[in-house]
């Protein structure tokens, strides 16, 4: 299915956001994610499907002003 | 003298919160705050490629230097992208604390009052201590207050410019209409001075980055910024004198020699 990931469109296989995460390699990694503008907690990724067209964005910590 | 500053209940006892972004070097950042004495330092979330450690490795090096994380929503342009920012960096960062900015103009990076105090009322009920990058407008600060912030930051000039205090009248009488408020003064600084006279006027603490960060030596300059702030703290203490416009002489008039 294609979805967005970080502004990117892209063709995944995963069917909830934790297999994306897992399918793009953020496992391990201090990430925060959100769906369609909507935060999902990380205890909250495995129950969360994923559909055609969804924007997801990926974040992880930066330095900042 | 105890002169510490309490910022949502936290203790601390720097006035000075330091950004993180744009140094030389990791190894330049972790000396600068060290350098500074802060005990505050912002954050911020940013994409990221699957597989990078960057991310991990600069929140490990913040975690190293034992300072207090501020994290902030920078670049976010409507109400919705802030809250959802700031809910993703209370779990990244486990603090309920966020710098929240919702920018209105883009060659200004100026604050969008409206979107602001829309952000700060979800995030207050949510459990969120909102600290917000505003304008020195007085009737947005009570906006804000009416929502539940308990801390104001009104921005010296626009974010990275570096011009000091555009509007010294209008962080005056923020000041003086909100004297029980914590109002800390982020943005737009660029020299030790500039930090001094904020401090002066009253102000409980300063925010600060490009200033540090982009200085030939940023580590010289953190320390010169941590002693600014604490001189004009402790000259806003001790009172300063009056301006007047005439000379008034300092050695006694009286048994002048010569004199009439």
């Amino acid at each position: 299915m294609r979805i967005e990931v970080n502004g990117e469109e892209r063709e995944i296989a995963a069917s909830t956001l934790a297999a994306l995460l897992a399918e793009l390699g953020y496992v391990e990694l201090p990430v925060a994610t959100a769906v369609n503008l909507a935060f999902v907690r990380g205890a909250d990724r495995a129950a969360t499907p994923l559909r055609e067209g969804d924007k997801v964005e990926i974040v992880s910590p930066k330095q900042g002003g | 003298m105890d002169d510490a500053l309490t910022l949502q209940g936290e203790r601390l006892s720097s006035r000075l919160l330091l950004g993180t972004a744009r140094y030389p070097s990791p190894a330049i950042l972790a000396e600068s705050i060290r350098a500074s004495g802060a005990e505050i330092v912002t954050v911020s979330l940013r994409r990221e490629a699957g597989g990078s450690k960057a991310g991990e490795s600069f929140w490990s090096l913040v975690r190293e230097s034992g300072a207090k994380v501020l994290p902030n929503t920078a670049g976010c342009r409507t109400a919705q992208e802030a809250v959802t920012t700031a809910r993703m960096a209370r779990e990244v960062f486990e603090t309920d604390w966020v710098k929240l900015e919702v920018v209105g103009d883009e060659d200004l990076l100026q604050p969008d009052p409206f979107g602001l105090v829309e952000a700060a009322k979800i995030l207050i009920s949510d459990g969120f201590r909102v600290f917000p990058y505003m304008t020195e407008d007085l009737v947005v600060a009570e906006r804000l207050l009416d929502v539940g912030c308990q801390v104001l930051m009104p921005w010296a000039a626009p974010i990275g410019s570096g011009r000091g205090v555009n509007n010294l009248f209008g962080l005056r009488a923020l000041r003086a209409r909100f004297p029980n408020v914590r109002l800390i003064v982020d943005a737009g600084l660029g020299a030790p001075s500039h930090a001094a006279a904020v401090m002066e006027l009253g102000y409980d603490a300063v925010l600060l980055n490009s200033a540090v960060s982009r200085a030939g030596d940023p580590v010289a300059m953190a320390r010169a910024f941590g002693l600014a702030v604490e001189a004009g703290r402790l000259a806003h203490r001790a009172k300063p004198m009056t301006p007047r416009d005439f000379a008034e002489p300092s050695t006694p008039v009286l048994g002048r020699p010569f004199g009439e």
